[in-house]
């Protein structure tokens, strides 16, 4: 009895001598750290705090979707930058998406040529860094563009020029009653989808659950246009000559060519990933899964909507997951191409105006840390939502 | 009534023919007007002119979707390219679309472009000004380092080869010594050799090295040192001891959780502040640091599938041998987790040569650095294209050589379960 009392003791103790170690080391390494940091901030006579965030932050920003001049303080700046960097990665996963399940679809392809073409695609811009794809579109392929004057047109609509894309601008008027449509929408169709599921689980029958939410969707908000006073009318960019050189558009929004640049390339190179992800989740639904399905008499699209899909979409989920936060990430890469993403703006400029070197970085990387972590528990919500359920 | 039956092999005889017609009348007019910009079928009406080839191509094709007809390679043709009227139409798109980017394509490339000369001035053609590439490569070769010094750089590197050569045609037991001299030895060795300040070599600053080879050095660092580091945290994080498992939890997610640029930016401007007055670290250093620490992360992610995908009759096996934690994990474990985690890794090491052009945010500048660099130099201006597409086409072979090695080296080493 002693001699296992004893031994159990002295497993514990055998344990407890490496982490001791370990937290020790490492509490050192922090108070070294900030001993050294406390006494450099004392030699330039700055103090560790965040009261910057309300003094003027006095520069301009080229691109911002909130109201921002060289008045506002450093705060409102750090703003303008997170929400463009939210901008350009919303834009980026977006059409990501896109792109990535056309490519994987058509590696799958029984035609060779499109899935000859989709490999290739896959081999060429996952294999050449992504900094290399920004510098390429923006100082190689969008400086080609030409300048205001003779910009190219879509139908007087757009223009494209090496300027920016020149888009028609949305004005509405009472847009938050069509916000509230489009939201009781969407509840509707939850409601709606959740009846079908509960239709189809009790009695075996199949609602046409795709063309009612579709409906729903188009409907509801086109009501309040004709009798809630919602209207949208456009803006639409015109040429305008400043001086006998130089011209320009006024009206509509301008899309500047650094977030074009950025957003193409980031979309491109996510979209192989996202390809390879889709291609090894069909590929790993397994054959005889289709062939039970159509042995039981469903048709080729239900077999696709109600068999494949939701075992594809189980494989393909978690690494697109990853995806995402690489493209979140790797958004940060504006910085190379004067995108005013949260990079540039605050840990670029903000931090050589003001030297608060430990407060800015380590309030990006806070962000960022944020931002992945909100996107990944999401995702995992989502996952779990998707997950085989037994019963 | 027979003129418009479904194509079978009773007609053979009269849609073949037909539909082969076709199909070579839509290539030929595309395929002319693409090259010699020539409309051949000019005579329709313009709107019509535009989607003929479209058209006859769809038709042709249509006629010739002979199921069973008997020829082997008209058989192979419809199961590939034809199989239905919607591939039939990818088919044709894809087709046009290829034989369209051609001749741009070749005109920029090689047809209009420049390779003779030495100033902006001899690049008169429409296409590329490889002139540029051809003065410059010098500089993306080996960045601002003395052109009388390069030698050294290119030893360094000769030797590495010929070990890493050698070391294929000998035997298992010298090949063990070939490789932990390239680990423990060759990098001082190399360091030394580039860096100089002893042994009669002439000292080049961190700041002076660049180009490619430095896009190498600092690659062939960071994996070096990223690999066990990565692998140690792996081995934290599935550690049954909580602080040594929740320090390497937080250390990989905190890695993980941010974006490389900001990692280097804390190295540049950050880290300074946390080192004793008036220390100083080399930039390149600092950098190698943050770029192994970032990579080693998720390096650790990648071994820890490969540990959690190991049964665990494995662990308990070796622990029923007698053997301890490390022995355990040396002899047993790792070598059967890294082997199944080889695609993991590779991706990991080809992101890390992938990002290794973002040092430029601390000043250093590798290949794509230079190119920004040579772009806005005066006397060279526009050359943007030609610059980047050249270093894409180098990354490009680096990159797809490796993923193709690591492909070879997971089919070499998989073994049957």
């Amino acid at each position: 009895m002693i001699f296992k009392k004893f031994s159990i003791e002295n497993k514990k103790a055998r344990d407890l001598i490496p982490q001791a170690i370990t937290v020790l080391a490492l509490l050192s390494v922090i108070i070294y750290f900030a001993t050294n940091a406390q006494i450099n901030m004392g030699n330039r006579g700055i103090s560790f705090g965040f009261g910057f965030l309300n003094q003027e932050a006095s520069f301009d920003i080229t691109f911002s979707m909130i109201e921002y001049d060289g008045s506002r303080s450093y705060g409102r700046a750090f703003l303008v930058g997170l929400l463009n960097t939210i901008l350009v990665s919303a834009i980026g996963i977006f059409f990501a998406t896109i792109a990535g399940v056309i490519v994987g679809v058509s590696r799958l392809s029984d035609n060779y040529l499109i899935a000859k073409v989709a490999e290739w695609y896959v081999e060429i811009f996952r294999n050449i860094p992504l900094i290399l794809q920004i510098f390429f579109w923006y100082f190689a392929a969008l400086r080609a563009l030409p300048l205001p004057e003779n910009g190219i047109s879509f139908n007087d609509i757009s223009f494209l020029t090496i300027k920016g894309w020149y888009v028609p601008k949305f004005i509405w008027t009472n847009f938050n009653i069509f916000l509230l449509s489009v939201i009781a929408a969407f509840i509707a169709i939850y409601f709606v989808n959740s009846y079908a599921t509960k239709q189809r689980e009790q009695f075996g029958k199949q609602l046409p659950t795709t063309t009612i939410s579709l409906s729903t969707l188009i409907l509801v908000p086109l009501i309040t246009f004709l009798f809630f006073g919602v209207s949208l009318t456009f803006e639409y960019p015109v040429l305008k000559q400043l001086s006998p050189t130089v011209y320009t558009y006024e009206g509509g929004v301008s899309i500047i060519p650094e977030l074009i640049a950025l957003a193409l390339a980031l979309s491109m190179y996510t979209a192989t990933f996202i390809a390879e992800n889709v291609r090894a989740g069909i590929l790993g639904v397994s054959k005889g899964q289709k062939e039970a399905a159509a042995s039981i008499g469903l048709t080729k699209n239900q077999i696709l909507k109600l068999v494949v899909m939701p075992q594809a979409l189980r494989i393909i989920i978690p690494p697109t997951t990853n995806q995402y936060l690489n493209l979140t990430k790797n958004s940060s890469l504006a910085a190379a191409i004067a995108y005013p993403d949260i990079v540039l703006v605050f840990a670029g400029t903000a931090l050589m105006q003001t030297g608060r070197a430990i407060e800015i970085i380590s309030i990006t990387m806070l962000t960022y840390l944020t931002l992945s972590i909100s996107i990944s528990i999401f995702m995992n919500w989502y996952n779990k939502k998707m997950a085989i359920k037994e019963k | 009534m027979n003129i418009i039956s479904k194509p079978s092999k009773d007609n053979i005889k009269s849609y073949l023919p037909t539909g082969i017609t076709l199909v070579f009348l839509s290539l030929l007019d595309v395929f002319v007007n693409a090259f010699f910009n020539y409309d051949l079928l000019g005579f329709f009406p313009s709107q019509i002119s535009y989607f003929s080839p479209l058209i006859f191509g769809f038709i042709g094709l249509y006629l010739i979707r002979i199921e069973f007809s008997g020829i082997r390679s008209l058989d192979i043709l419809n199961k590939n390219i034809n199989s239905n009227n919607f591939n039939a139409f990818l088919t044709l798109l894809t087709l046009f679309i290829l034989i369209k980017s051609i001749p741009p394509l070749l005109n920029w490339f090689i047809l209009d472009a420049n390779f003779v000369g030495n100033t902006k001035e001899d690049c008169t053609g429409d296409g590329a000004c490889w002139v540029f590439i051809k003065v410059w490569f010098n500089r993306f070769m080996y960045g601002l380092y003395p052109d009388a010094e390069q030698w050294r750089i290119n030893t360094a590197f000769l030797i590495l080869f010929a070990i890493v050569g050698v070391s294929f045609f000998v035997s298992a037991k010298l090949k063990k010594y070939f490789i932990l001299f390239l680990i423990f030895i060759y990098p001082f060795l190399g360091i030394e050799l580039i860096s100089g300040g002893g042994f009669g070599l002439k000292y080049v600053e961190t700041a002076a090295w660049g180009g490619l080879s430095l896009t190498f050095i600092i690659s062939a660092f960071a994996i070096l040192f990223c690999f066990p580091i990565g692998v140690f945290l792996a081995l934290g994080r599935r550690s049954s001891l909580p602080a040594i498992r929740y320090i390497s939890i937080g250390f990989i997610e905190l890695w993980r959780g941010v974006p490389l640029i900001t990692v280097l930016f804390m190295s540049a401007v950050m880290f300074p502040m946390f080192l004793p007055d008036g220390t100083f670290i080399d930039k390149l250093i600092r950098v190698l640091i943050a770029i192994t620490l970032f990579e080693a992360a998720y390096m650790a992610e990648v071994v820890r599938g490969g540990l959690q995908a190991l049964p665990k009759g494995q662990y308990e096996a070796a622990k029923s041998l007698g053997m301890g934690y490390w022995r355990m994990n040396a002899l047993i474990i790792l070598p059967q987790a890294l082997k199944l985690v080889i695609p993991g890794i590779a991706n990991t090491l080809l992101a890390l040569v992938k990002d290794t052009p973002l040092i430029f945010v601390v000043g250093l500048m590798e290949l794509a650095g230079m190119i920004g660099l040579a772009k806005t130099n005066p006397k060279w201006l526009g050359m943007a294209m030609e610059g980047y597409v050249f270093a894409g086409l180098v990354f490009w072979i680096i990159c797809y050589a490796m993923s193709r090695y690591s492909q070879n080296l997971e089919k070499k080493l998989s073994t049957e379960r």
